[in-house]
């Protein structure tokens, strides 16, 4: 756990999340962001685990007070040649996600926008 | 063949998905005004304008000699964070920004859910926007994951703005149509694109 002035970030590392189930983890991580923390995690999520971390989000936002969503975005090898250059490079890769990359979700109260380009991801915070 | 016979007939499931107020529902009124002379919904500045799933049934399209039938359905716009503040800035009262962003998330959650009933995509992006953005690849990812064929449209390219290449490179994969759904630039280039992805249902 790093601590910076007031911010957290919390890394997790695949293996924390290697054997729970897809609901389990998107609990986890939401646990996490619910606690002001900015997840980092090793290795992404399924696309269809993504869908249902936004559903899970949107469900929350108006629920628990002051709670405005997420900003997310996930890091992958050889991003920088396109987004979808994934998609390209196979398919099985693409959907079995596992431990390449990085996901790094924040809550929107802290995070104020994840910029990125093909070669870089920057993290803007709220003051 | 009898199976071949009534999928030929059936009415096709296009859905529009994409970020708010990337111009679904300017595109989906543009095709509706086109072909039926009606509207599906209400555009706005405000973001999340559409809140809830919208359709319209039995659109016949002909172009160059082809004719398709489809159910047109505009989603609201997929986002990771909703704000009643935001809606605040659009010159909103509390009570009312308050309502927009509780019913703003149930449309996000509503357009999830209706991921896994179409027949076909177009997800549409504001051309004046960065791509890179991980909702946009979380619902293209969504749709490669289950087999949807996809067509990506940068709207609003006829703001000074937009940025055709910026799109087209971070979606090397996909022929990404550059359209202004407002002034219909560019639509029968997107028509021959629809077709073309039709063909991969």
């Amino acid at each position: 756990m790093t601590k910076i002035a007031g911010l957290t970030i919390r890394f997790i590392t695949y293996s924390e999340i290697s054997r729970l189930s897809g609901a389990d983890r998107i609990k986890k991580i939401l646990d996490i962001v619910l606690e002001n923390k900015i997840v980092i995690l090793q290795g992404r999520l399924e696309p269809t685990e993504e869908t249902s971390l936004i559903q899970s989000t949107m469900a929350l936002v108006g629920r628990i007070k002051k709670f405005r969503g997420v900003e997310l975005a996930v890091i992958t090898p050889g991003q920088d040649q396109g987004v979808f250059d994934r998609f390209r490079s196979g398919l099985a890769n693409a959907i079995a996600r596992g431990r390449e990359g990085l996901t790094i979700i924040g809550p929107a109260t802290i995070v104020k926008q994840i910029k990125r380009d093909p070669s870089k991801v920057e993290l803007m915070l709220r003051k | 063949m009898l199976r071949g016979l009534f999928r030929k007939r059936k009415e096709l499931k296009l859905g529009f998905y994409g970020p708010p107020n990337a111009g679904k529902t300017s595109l989906a009124n543009r095709i509706c005004k086109d072909w039926t002379g009606e509207e599906i919904g209400v555009v706005s500045k405000i973001p999340h304008e559409t809140r809830h799933i919208q359709f319209k049934e039995k659109v016949e399209i002909n172009y160059k000699n082809k004719k398709m039938v489809f159910k047109l359905i505009d989603t609201p716009g997929i986002a990771t964070r909703i704000d009643y503040e935001d809606f605040l800035k659009c010159g909103l009262k509390e009570r009312e920004a308050q309502k927009r962003a509780k019913e703003a998330t149930q449309g996000v959650i509503e357009s999830i859910q209706w991921l896994d009933d179409m027949d076909a995509v177009v997800v549409v992006l504001d051309a004046t926007q960065n791509p890179y953005s991980q909702v946009n690849i979380t619902i293209i990812g969504n749709l490669v994951a289950r087999k949807i064929p996809v067509l990506i449209v940068a709207n609003k390219v006829d703001l000074k703005k937009a940025d055709m290449k910026k799109i087209e490179a971070a979606f090397p994969e996909y022929e990404v149509i550059g359209i202004s759904a407002k002034y219909g630039m560019n639509i029968e280039e997107f028509y021959e694109s629809l077709f073309k992805l039709v063909k991969k249902v």
